[in-house]
């Protein structure tokens, strides 16, 4: 892993490289003998010196700071083993190189361990089928868990998220383009407020639409207001992700479609949106995970019932994490097991919609599926002899722009007899 | 774009001034302009409707209390005497912790990301800490509320025995070395909200920082590398360097959100409303769990006392998102620009 450690093992490679033989980037990570061996030393001794500590000589108890010495023993031990054929730059590298190792192990292992224990909590509930088919009207407190169920939460969340999207899914892809398309002073503010609004504090998204629709206009909690409360905390989010997404259309792209001569909006239309496109629903489906899991502006703008309400304009409606917050304030041990049970069914809801986004968003801009690169290929064909027939009439299939066609181009864009060069 | 470019003015012979191009847009042109320029009008009033209707319903309670509604520790609206100094020293403390707790987590784990992690699992990486930062913050409340609070007593018994005169983590009504003191002192404290909060806002600020330190120029590493450099070598001359402005960033981002979370807070600690300095012991209080606890019995005066509030954590945490994106987009600046 460093010049140090690797120039004196290779070193006819170094200064005369076989002139037949291609270039090998020299590694720079990766284990070696000793390094497995200092490493394994290293952790033996923290481990013995642990336990010798706490089990012989000084009065210190419990795993956590088990752990916590054993680590600060290993870490010593391995500095000291790598010192012993090592200078000082390559001690702090090989140690430093552990504890970022340490500090990813500790955060990934932590989500593991968040993620691990609510679907661990959630088993008691989620094997009764009637958790998914029942609501709570009729299921007390004292029911056992083959009574009642979620349904009421999971339409409820399924409605509001309809609403919270099919406002911030127009709006906030029409702005993200404005942000992009009209460069100028006022966008640029547009801009900065909408960066300074994506970490808006989800309880003042709710507070406002309840000031403004409950306190305001008078009307009743409701799934509209909730979806309201949710589109306003979900609408920077969107705007800021799909913003960042079309930035990343080459320019080369728009450039090409305008030197034919398309207007602005047909650019648009037919060649940034188009390319943008995987990244764009990637935005989406991302804004919805964080939308479907916000609870602080439900609770404020929904209300909450224990029955089955499809109507998002009457009556309170209730989504899944309000539910869950709802069932782990009951002391009764049924009640938290359900509370548990929907929330593993939200975070399963959550890994869904963000396994869609990977494998949708999983591609470049301008990387097509093979579905579309054939449609792309349909058509470019049919300009082809279209164009061919234009300019040699009788004499279709030998034009010259028979070239395989771009991905990321779409076939229609820059047409060039679409009447507006001119105008 | 349809275009019709006409020459204006005559070049002066020795100073070639710069033609200038003038566009004359189509019909569909004009109507798209139109219409982007209206969105990008509606969601800045929706942005600004957000401050303003809090303003108008706070304003009520901010004219009965004025000033003293910064330092007054109490909420009891209905007798007039409510202020959000408790409150927000709570949040302020819980945020601290919890950015304390993060930012060496967040920081770590982005430079291994970026620089540590074997090249075939640094995408699964990715995909993890952006799937961590999309889990709701209700099961990290769970979490919080029904695993890490009996597991955290040992680690908060310790701190206050053996850093008890650092008046932070001080606990009343403890004494030091007794065996027997009762462990629920030890509970629904700050430290406990901040361990919670530090683990929804680490994935935060790790993107943040993974994206700037991703950008760090390929030629300054391989120049550091070629100078003989180790791997750490390398980190701390061109990594840290150039992402210094991304980590303030994604910190200050992390921090925006943990003064404006809700419902894993309002779920662990009990409500208190005096000025609790001590990390370690039961009771805090934040704006937003406040809200969320006061609302359902609200008055009408009630209500815009809560409002007051709430303008209070909006102004603070758009301040901190202000900086914090001010100073990531500085960083960024140049990087930008198309090849």
């Amino acid at each position: 892993m460093t010049v140090v450690d690797h120039a004196p093992a290779q070193p006819a490679e170094a200064t005369a490289p076989a002139p037949g033989l291609p270039d090998v980037p020299r590694r720079l990570g990766g284990l070696t003998r000793s390094g497995v061996l200092s490493l394994s030393g290293a952790a033996a001794s923290g481990l013995c010196v642990a336990v010798l500590l706490f089990g012989e000589i000084a009065p210190f108890s419990g795993s956590l700071g088990f752990t916590v010495t054993a680590y600060a023993a290993f870490l010593a031990v391995y500095a000291v083993l790598t010192a012993l054929e090592e200078d000082g730059q390559a001690v702090r590298d090989r140690v430093m190189t552990v504890v970022l190792w340490t500090a990813a192990g500790l955060l990934f292992s932590a989500l593991a361990l968040v993620v691990g224990f609510t679907a661990w909590r959630g088993r008691e509930a989620l094997p009764h089928g009637n958790f998914f088919t029942q609501d709570m009207q009729a299921a007390g407190p004292l029911d056992p868990l083959s009574h009642g169920g979620i349904a009421h939460a999971m339409l409820g969340t399924l409605i509001m998220i309809a609403i919270a999207l099919t406002i911030t899914v127009p709006l906030g892809l029409a702005c993200a383009v404005y942000l992009n398309q009209i460069p100028g002073r006022f966008s640029r503010f547009v801009r900065t407020i909408v960066e300074a609004m994506t970490a808006l504090p989800s309880i003042v998204a709710g507070l406002m639409v309840y000031a403004v629709w409950i306190l305001g206009l008078g009307m009743q909690k409701s799934g509209l207001a909730a979806g309201f409360a949710i589109s306003v905390m979900m609408l920077p989010i969107v705007i800021r992700a799909s913003d960042v997404v079309l930035r990343l259309v080459p320019g080369t792209l728009t450039e090409a479609a305008e030197a034919l001569g398309a207007p602005r909006w047909r650019t648009v239309w037919h060649v940034v949106l188009p390319t943008a496109r995987s990244g764009l629903a990637t935005a989406v489906i991302l804004g919805t995970a964080r939308g479907i899991g916000e609870t602080s502006p439900v609770l404020l703008t929904a209300g909450f019932t224990a029955a089955l309400n499809a109507d998002p304009t009457n009556g309170p409606m209730v989504s899944l994490p309000l539910a869950v917050f709802n069932f782990v304030k009951s002391p009764e041990p049924t009640m938290i097991a359900r509370g548990f049970g929907s929330a593993a069914v939200l975070m399963a809801i959550v890994l869904i919609l963000f396994a869609i986004a990977r494998v949708i968003g999983g591609r470049g801009p301008g990387h097509q599926t093979r579905r579309q690169a054939r449609r792309t290929a349909r058509a470019s064909r049919r300009d082809i002899e279209r164009y061919a027939g234009i300019t040699h009439p009788g004499g279709a299939g030998q034009h010259p722009c028979a070239a395989p066609p771009r991905g990321a181009t779409s076939p229609n864009a820059p047409a060039p007899d679409n009447g507006d060069s001119d105008r | 774009m349809a275009s019709a470019v006409e020459v204006s003015g005559a070049p002066e012979p020795d100073r070639p001034v710069p033609r200038r191009l003038h566009t004359a847009r189509g019909l569909g042109d004009r109507v798209f302009r139109y219409q982007l320029t209206a969105t990008g009008v509606t969601v800045l009033a929706i942005m600004a409707a957000v401050g303003l209707f809090l303003l108008l319903r706070a304003g009520q309670a901010l004219r009965a209390r004025g000033f003293r509604f910064l330092t007054t520790a109490a909420w009891q609206p209905d007798v007039h005497n409510f202020g959000i100094a408790a409150v927000l020293t709570g949040t302020l403390l819980i945020a601290a912790v919890a950015v304390t707790i993060s930012v060496p987590l967040a920081v770590g784990t982005a430079l291994f990301i970026s620089d540590v992690a074997p090249r075939g699992l640094r995408r699964t990486l990715v995909t993890m800490v952006d799937l961590m930062a999309a889990v709701p913050s209700v099961v990290y409340g769970l979490w919080g509320l029904f695993f890490l609070q009996q597991h955290v007593i040992g680690l908060s018994r310790w701190l206050s025995t053996w850093f008890g005169w650092i008046p932070l983590l001080a606990v009343d009504g403890t004494k030091p070395g007794e065996p027997l003191a009762s462990d629920s002192v030890y509970t629904a404290s700050t430290f406990v909200a901040g361990i919670v909060v530090a683990l929804m806002v680490a994935p935060i600020q790790c993107s943040v920082m993974r994206e700037v330190f991703a950008q760090a120029p390929a030629g300054e590493r391989e120049g550091a590398y070629a100078l003989g450099a180790t791997r750490w070598g390398m980190i701390r001359a061109v990594v840290l360097p150039y992402g210094k402005g991304g980590i303030i960033g994604g910190t200050m981002l992390g921090l925006g959100r943990a003064l404006g979370e809700t419902i894993a807070v309002y779920l662990i600690i009990s409500p208190v409303f005096v000025i609790q300095p001590h990390l370690l012991q039961t009771g805090s209080n934040s704006v937003s769990s406040l809200i969320a606890l006061h609302y359902g019995d609200a008055s009408t005066f009630g209500m815009s006392a809560l409002m007051a509030a709430g303008l209070a954590l909006f102004l603070l945490t758009l301040a901190v998102n202000f900086t914090a994106s001010s100073i990531v987009a500085r960083s960024r600046s140049g990087a930008q620009s198309e090849a």
